[in-house]
């Protein structure tokens, strides 16, 4: 058996999954580690603009909000990365520069992966000769569901090729695997096959992130770092956005897999929302007042 | 199915103090007399014991209040208010005895937030638990069984029902509110009237629940509460006005009221001890069955009569199990039972914890190796640092007796024959888990094991609706549901 390989079937316990989420809601965050907490979150977030009406003026906008979130707020770190259409990565790039700040893109024919693998391919070169630092792919649903799971992973292997040195993040679309089982099966092969990281969803589907199906993967992740396969960067997408539940996904992160993971680099929000509740939050400990809706700007 | 070979050199997880939680204390105040005596016919009297004892909080070891050491008088004078109380609260219209019980129930509900403070203060137990466990099932007991009061014609079809008499109830210190509940509630519910001793080192929150009677205007004498030590308790037991004494404690203890009442007419229930199995199969959710595992023996600091104390696990799934255990226990926090984030208190008594004590020092002599999490314990206080043993054998002493505190035995099996005759070879029979994803194989192996809970997939699961109790030395009578409305109704 191939020790750098958690290719085991465990069987999953949705009750539990429930149940164990739902005690990390249960921790009691209070002053510095709120402040401390609430910081992590920003610096772990993917701020995101995936829409068909993205515009030039709205990429730009949305850059400089990712290299300076809020600048009344001090100590304030960058976010991780900004996530946009493979259109928008050299812009995207220009505007971040050297910031420290990378850009990832969304290729393979997202959100729904139905086309043929060379069109795929095609799509995340281009993204990455734009520069991209980071793939968020998707996993073809259709041939994962239909069983022929050696076609799901040829393709992240092909896709991990043509990512070059770029980070490949695999969305796994939760919301339409239809069981525990199969997430759990999904995260194993997207594992095995390459992938850096591994996401819950496109955000255009319903469910995205909910915090049993982010723990399921995170046990995953753990069982094969556990098993000799090395560290896997895990980031929850969709649905999350208020700062509250941002920190109890930490909490979740640093029970289940400790402090390596609690970094941008093995942890990551997929959000665009949920960053203005945090800055809320984070001028709130610094005014002592809640602050309004227009006190923080949109993108 | 071949063993999985774990990479010995796998890096293990690192879970340190990065972003460690800043203390969360629960703020309420809550006061607590200097003295306390007895609650007799509807009143707190001071007790004709010159004796008292002094209940301290074990986190801090600070004195929280002296109580009345009961003595035989104020048992003659707590059983006589109960028998005086009797004729008029059985010829009650049962609707009328059930608006009593909601009303307490809903009190409690009330006072939810003081009581679980009290709770935590004089038990050691962690906010968490007494906020979310023992209080709002302690207020579930009293509903549920207000719902019985007016059906109990209706229980056992064909065949009427009567109260019993006067019930002298003795009651642990592991759960003291929810003993309390457990106890009074089927009881009142039936018509009964009740003499109540509450344990040595956790008597405060049953005679808050005596003021909760006075508040809601439970007639005088239904319900008495004498605090006390190991003589109140024993002069109660042994008292001829009680027509039926239920015991839950230690099998030693409750050994000794069999023996003290053999020969008389009085209706006996004990709910003892117990060294509960968990079970996991290979094809078990490991996560799953590891967090299940955690909660049942580190729940209540694992002063829990069901607490699943001895741990079998399938040979070939072993190292990752207790891979994942130790990466879940150094998750585990301990320290102040007050702080929100606290997942384990402090052991309830200087002598609970020597008891503990004693028992890891056997194991190590024993041959088997001593696993504890490195935890920072507070200076004052009884604390113990959560604890399994690995490479125990069946027959160490540490795998056999019940040792009430947060230590668990770790032991593997082969198949499933071996895992049922290992689960099985003890004297206590309260509870068994079984982990596995087999429905076939659940079923099969939930019949055969002598246990009077047997959970699957889950563990430490309680309702008001279910009856709970034990096989063997681990006692007799179910308490909840409707098996629970037995012992205190005569059936004719």
């Amino acid at each position: 058996m191939n020790p750098s390989k958690s290719d085991h079937e465990r069987a999953v316990d949705p009750v539990a999954l429930e149940q164990r989420a739902a005690s990390f809601c249960t921790r009691s965050l209070k002053k510095e580690t709120k402040a401390q907490g609430l910081r992590l979150v920003v610096a772990m977030t993917d701020l995101t603009t995936l829409e068909g009406s993205d515009s030039p003026e709205k990429v730009r906008s949305l850059c400089r909000k990712a290299l300076c979130p809020d600048p009344s707020i001090p100590n304030l770190p960058q976010v991780a990365a900004v996530c946009v259409y493979p259109k928008w990565v050299g812009l995207a790039k220009e505007c971040v520069g050297d910031s420290g700040v990378r850009v990832a893109s969304v290729a393979s024919a997202f959100p729904s992966g139905q086309v043929a693998l060379e069109t795929k391919l095609a799509d995340v070169r281009e993204a990455v000769a734009q520069g991209a630092d980071e793939i968020d792919m998707v996993l073809q649903r259709g041939a994962f569901l239909s069983g022929n799971h050696q076609e799901v992973e040829d393709e992240i292997h092909a896709i991990k090729e043509a990512c070059e040195s770029a980070h490949l993040k695999v969305i796994l679309e939760t919301g339409e695997l239809g069981s525990m089982d199969a997430i759990a099966r999904a995260s194993h092969l997207a594992m095995n096959a390459g992938a850096d990281f591994i996401k819950t969803s496109t955000g255009k589907i319903q469910p995205a992130a909910t915090m049993p199906v982010t723990l399921l993967m995170l046990e995953a992740i753990r069982s094969h770092y556990l098993a000799g396969g090395g560290m896997i960067g895990m980031k929850p997408a969709g649905g999350i956005r208020a700062a509250k539940e941002a920190l109890h996904y930490l909490v979740m992160v640093k029970e289940t897999l400790g402090n390596a993971w609690m970094t941008p680099e093995w942890f990551r929000f997929g959000a665009s929302s949920l960053l203005n509740d945090v800055l809320r939050q984070l001028q709130r400990l610094e005014s002592g007042r809640y602050a309004a809706q227009y006190d923080v700007t949109e993108t | 199915m071949t063993p999985k070979t774990l990479n010995i050199e796998a890096p293990a997880l690192d879970f340190g103090e990065h972003w460690e939680y800043a203390p969360a204390p629960e703020g309420t105040k809550v006061e607590i007399a200097a003295r306390y005596g007895a609650f007799i016919n509807g009143e707190f009297v001071k007790g004709h014991g010159r004796k008292r004892l002094t209940t301290v909080n074990p986190a801090t070891e600070e004195t929280l209040s002296e109580v009345l050491i009961a003595n035989p008088k104020d048992i003659d004078d707590a059983v006589a208010a109960a028998r005086a109380a009797l004729p008029k609260w059985k010829r009650l219209k049962p609707q009328e005895r059930a608006k009593y019980l909601f009303r307490i129930a809903r009190r409690i509900q009330e006072r939810a937030r003081e009581l679980a403070v009290l709770e935590t203060l004089d038990n050691g137990k962690p906010i968490k638990e007494s906020r979310d466990v023992d209080i709002p099932e302690a207020a579930k007991h009293f509903f549920y069984h207000a719902g019985w009061a007016d059906k109990l014609d209706y229980v056992f079809p064909g065949r009427k029902a009567r109260p019993v008499g006067v019930c002298a109830q003795i009651i642990p210190w592991n759960f003291p509110f929810l003993m309390a509940a457990w106890k009074i509630a089927p009881a009142i519910a039936c018509g009964n009237t009740v003499v109540l001793k509450p344990a040595e080192t956790t008597p405060l929150t049953a005679l808050r629940l005596a003021e909760i009677f006075q508040e809601v205007g439970l007639p005088p004498g239904v319900v008495n509460i004498v605090p006390g030590d190991g003589t109140t308790g024993a002069a109660l037991a042994a008292h001829p006005g009680c027509q039926k004494l239920a015991f839950t404690g230690s099998t030693a203890v409750g050994k000794e009221l069999a023996r003290v009442n053999a020969g008389t007419s009085k209706r006996l229930t004990l709910e003892l001890g117990g060294k509960s199995p968990h079970i996991i199969f290979n094809d078990a959710s490991l996560d799953a069955a590891v967090e299940g595992v955690v909660q049942g023996i580190f729940f209540n600091q694992g002063h829990v009569c069901c607490a699943g104390s001895r741990l079998f696990v399938q040979e070939d799934v072993l190292p990752e199990v207790q891979q994942l255990l130790r990466a879940r226990l150094h998750n585990l926090r301990v320290g102040d039972p007050l702080d929100k984030n606290t997942d384990l208190g402090a052991i309830n008594s200087a002598s609970q914890l020597a008891t503990i004590q004693h028992y890891l020092k056997l194991g190590v002599a024993e041959g088997a190796s001593l696993q504890q999490i490195k935890t920072k314990l507070p200076k004052k206080g009884y604390w113990c640092a959560p604890t399994w043993f690995e490479g125990v054998q069946p027959a160490h002493v540490i795998a056999r007796e019940e040792i009430f505190g947060p230590v668990l035995a770790v032991m593997s099996f082969r198949t499933p024959e071996e895992a049922l005759t290992r689960a099985n070879n003890t004297p206590y029979g309260l509870a068994a888990g079984i982990w596995s994803d087999k429905g076939a194989r659940i079923f099969d192996i939930a019949a055969k094991l002598k246990a009077g809970v047997v959970w699957c997939n889950t563990y430490n699961r309680f309702d008001a609706t279910s009856p709970f109790g034990g096989y063997k030395q681990s006692g007799f009578g179910r308490e909840g549901g409707r098996h629970g409305l037995l012992p205190y109704l005569e059936l004719s």
